[in-house]
């Protein structure tokens, strides 16, 4: 038995229905689970002997917009004794979604909660430090959002110097 | 005075006061200052009566390697709590790399850690070319291995550098460049660009390295084990290099886990994760090449540890260079990769394909990757989702200056300011890559 199919046996083990599907792609295994049963799901393939994901290599979102349900959130674990990557995700509705922190499971998703919070506007509840990261604290707007524009900024010259200040959203008092 | 474990006096502790006993009045109290109040939750109860000073360090600090900005709360000179702010290098590389097709993206990467310009390239081709499944000619794993050995070098040169010009050894600055310009001659040669690569490329390289590559990087070989070691008679056993450094950032192989720690700094502490030997990418399992280790995961041992893998990066490239096959450098799926020049005059098909692939790109299929390589940080990892159309839905680079540098709080507690620079130098960090 490899093991990823470890893997997926403790992850039906401990949520039972929570394992939604299971995807194979270029030889990785997403697993897609319950959101109200993330920090369960961590938990359980970190502490299982047989599986040691003690390493939270990467978490992020995706935005689907204007698809439903818009987000993902994702899970990247690795564990270094058994040389095993596997990727948890979970999809959340909705223009204000927010799901359970998993910073108590694994202490380096603070700061990739912090930066979900600031590109993407997910809440994390229970994280102790849910502050914007990347942007500054009175930005408006998620910038990796996909209803948020791109954006540039316009060249000043002296003929339109003036007309573009006029319209630059600077910080107020 | 109490000595720390390298026998240096430090002013002492003060106990714990209450908080009535505080000798801070309450009109300089910090914390009614509306630009501090976001950091009210994070510092103790001492500086919220204005006990404990609070101290702004940087953005625009020499030794904070780039625009990072820490808010320190010291007593004395002793560092409380330690509060990293950094986006101030936010440049939505993640949002343009959406925007653009999957080949134009590449030129974003270069952008992100400037010290490693070649490596990040290589994360991002790996990563394309795995989520539409392309294969790339022995040739071109080769070359892109001696080229991201030769970064990686040169990555370290410039870390070296500058760490221990924070640490007051300005000689080993200036020889570092001296050896990194030839690095970047040879990135010259091959690319155009000392820095800005965009060398390597989904399926391949962008041509062939010219005839006198080989040479140029033979020459280095030659010269660089002596330089290397002039360095380290420099530091290594400087009692005033080492005064600075041992017993100073001390973490534990697992607590530097839990933190997200990768490469050197995650080595120092004894763990061995090293992405080439753990998950070998483009060809690394061919070559014979050593992880050098730390034991007590201090600023010395991280520097003993990427000290020691440069002889094993220069092992690397003469093992490659030595065994460096013939043949093409880019895939010959038309598909994928565009023709060569000399084609599009005489094939109509090389035309048409040229155009579509430099107009509309090509379509990833539906699905998600997650590729990682040993970046001279330590892991960079590329999360490449495609939508089945020629732009990515997503593109997440995981980068291991991001995650060296949100240790920071743990590494510096309990040392002084003048030792904060010797921690961020041991964790070295760039901040193109920590703020993308």
């Amino acid at each position: 038995m490899s093991g990823l199919d470890e893997a997926l046996n403790v992850l039906r083990t401990a949520l039972g229905e929570g394992v939604r599907t299971v995807t194979d792609f270029r030889g990785e295994t997403t697993v897609e689970v319950d959101p109200a049963r993330i920090v369960a799901a961590c938990r359980a393939v970190r502490d299982a002997p047989t599986l040691k994901f003690t390493r939270l290599a990467g978490q992020t979102a995706v935005d689907y917009w204007p698809d439903e349900p818009r987000f993902a959130v994702i899970y990247q674990l690795h564990s270094l004794e058994k040389g095993l990557r596997l990727r948890l995700l979970l999809r959340l509705q909705g223009d204000a979604p927010s799901v359970a922190s998993v910073v108590q499971v694994f202490p380096s998703a603070n700061w990739h909660e912090r930066e979900i919070f600031d590109m993407f506007g997910i809440r994390f509840t229970g994280h102790p430090d849910l502050r914007r990261l990347l942007m500054p604290a009175d930005w408006q707007g998620h910038p990796l959002r996909k209803d948020y524009p791109l954006g540039y900024e316009e060249v000043q010259f002296t003929f339109n110097f003036d007309e573009i200040d006029r319209k630059k959203p600077y910080a107020k008092e | 005075m109490p000595k720390n474990d390298s026998g240096r006096h430090l002013p002492p502790m003060r106990p714990e006061a209450p908080v009535t006993e505080s000798v801070g009045t309450p009109e300089a109290a910090p914390f009614d200052d509306p630009r501090l109040a976001e950091y009210r939750h994070l510092v103790s109860e001492r500086a919220i009566s204005g006990e404990t000073v609070i101290l702004n360090m940087g953005p625009q600090h020499p030794s904070t390697h780039g625009v990072l900005r820490l808010i320190l709360e010291l007593d004395g000179e002793r560092i409380i709590t330690c509060i990293p702010d950094i986006g101030f290098l936010h440049t939505g590389v993640e949002k343009n790399m959406e925007a653009k097709t999957y080949i134009k993206a590449l030129v974003m990467t270069d952008r992100l850690d400037y010290m490693n310009n070649v490596g990040n390239n290589l994360a991002y081709a790996l990563a394309v070319e795995k989520l539409v499944g392309l294969d790339v000619p022995p040739r071109a794993q080769a070359i892109r291995v001696i080229l991201t050995e030769l970064q990686r070098l040169s990555s370290h040169l410039v870390w070296l550098g500058t760490h221990a010009l924070d640490l007051a050894a300005m000689s080993v600055f200036l020889y570092c460049f001296r050896e990194r310009e030839i690095i970047l001659d040879i990135f010259e040669m091959v690319s155009g660009q000392r820095m800005m690569t965009s060398y390597i490329r989904p399926g391949g390289l962008w041509r062939d390295v010219p005839s006198e590559f080989e040479p140029a990087v033979r020459e280095f070989i030659k010269i660089f084990p002596r330089r290397l070691r002039q360095y380290e008679r420099l530091l290594t056993k400087n009692p005033l290099f080492i005064d600075r450094t041992r017993g100073i950032g001390v973490i534990s192989g697992e607590a530097a886990l839990e933190a997200g720690l990768t490469g050197g700094a995650l080595r120092g502490s004894g763990v061995n994760y090293d992405l080439r030997k753990a998950m070998p990418y483009s060809g690394y399992e061919q070559y014979d090449f050593e992880v050098p280790l730390g034991s007590t995961g201090d600023v010395y041992d991280r520097y003993r540890v990427r000290m020691a893998e440069m002889p094993q990066s220069l092992r690397i490239v003469e093992q490659a260079l030595n065994t460096l096959p013939r043949g093409p450098v880019q895939s010959a799926n038309r598909k994928f990769v565009p023709p060569p020049r000399s084609e599009i005059g005489q094939s109509m098909e090389s035309l048409i394909h040229h155009f579509k692939l430099w107009t509309e790109g090509f379509d990833a299929p539906r699905g998600a990757i997650y590729s990682a390589v040993e970046s001279p940080r330590g892991e960079l990892g590329v999360y490449l989702e495609g939508n089945g159309g020629p732009k990515a839905q997503r593109v997440y680079w995981r980068t291991p200056s991001f995650m060296n540098i949100s240790a920071l709080p743990i590494l510096a507690k309990g040392h002084l300011v003048a030792d904060l620079v010797g921690i961020i130098g041991s964790l070295d960090i760039v901040l193109g890559d920590v703020d993308r």
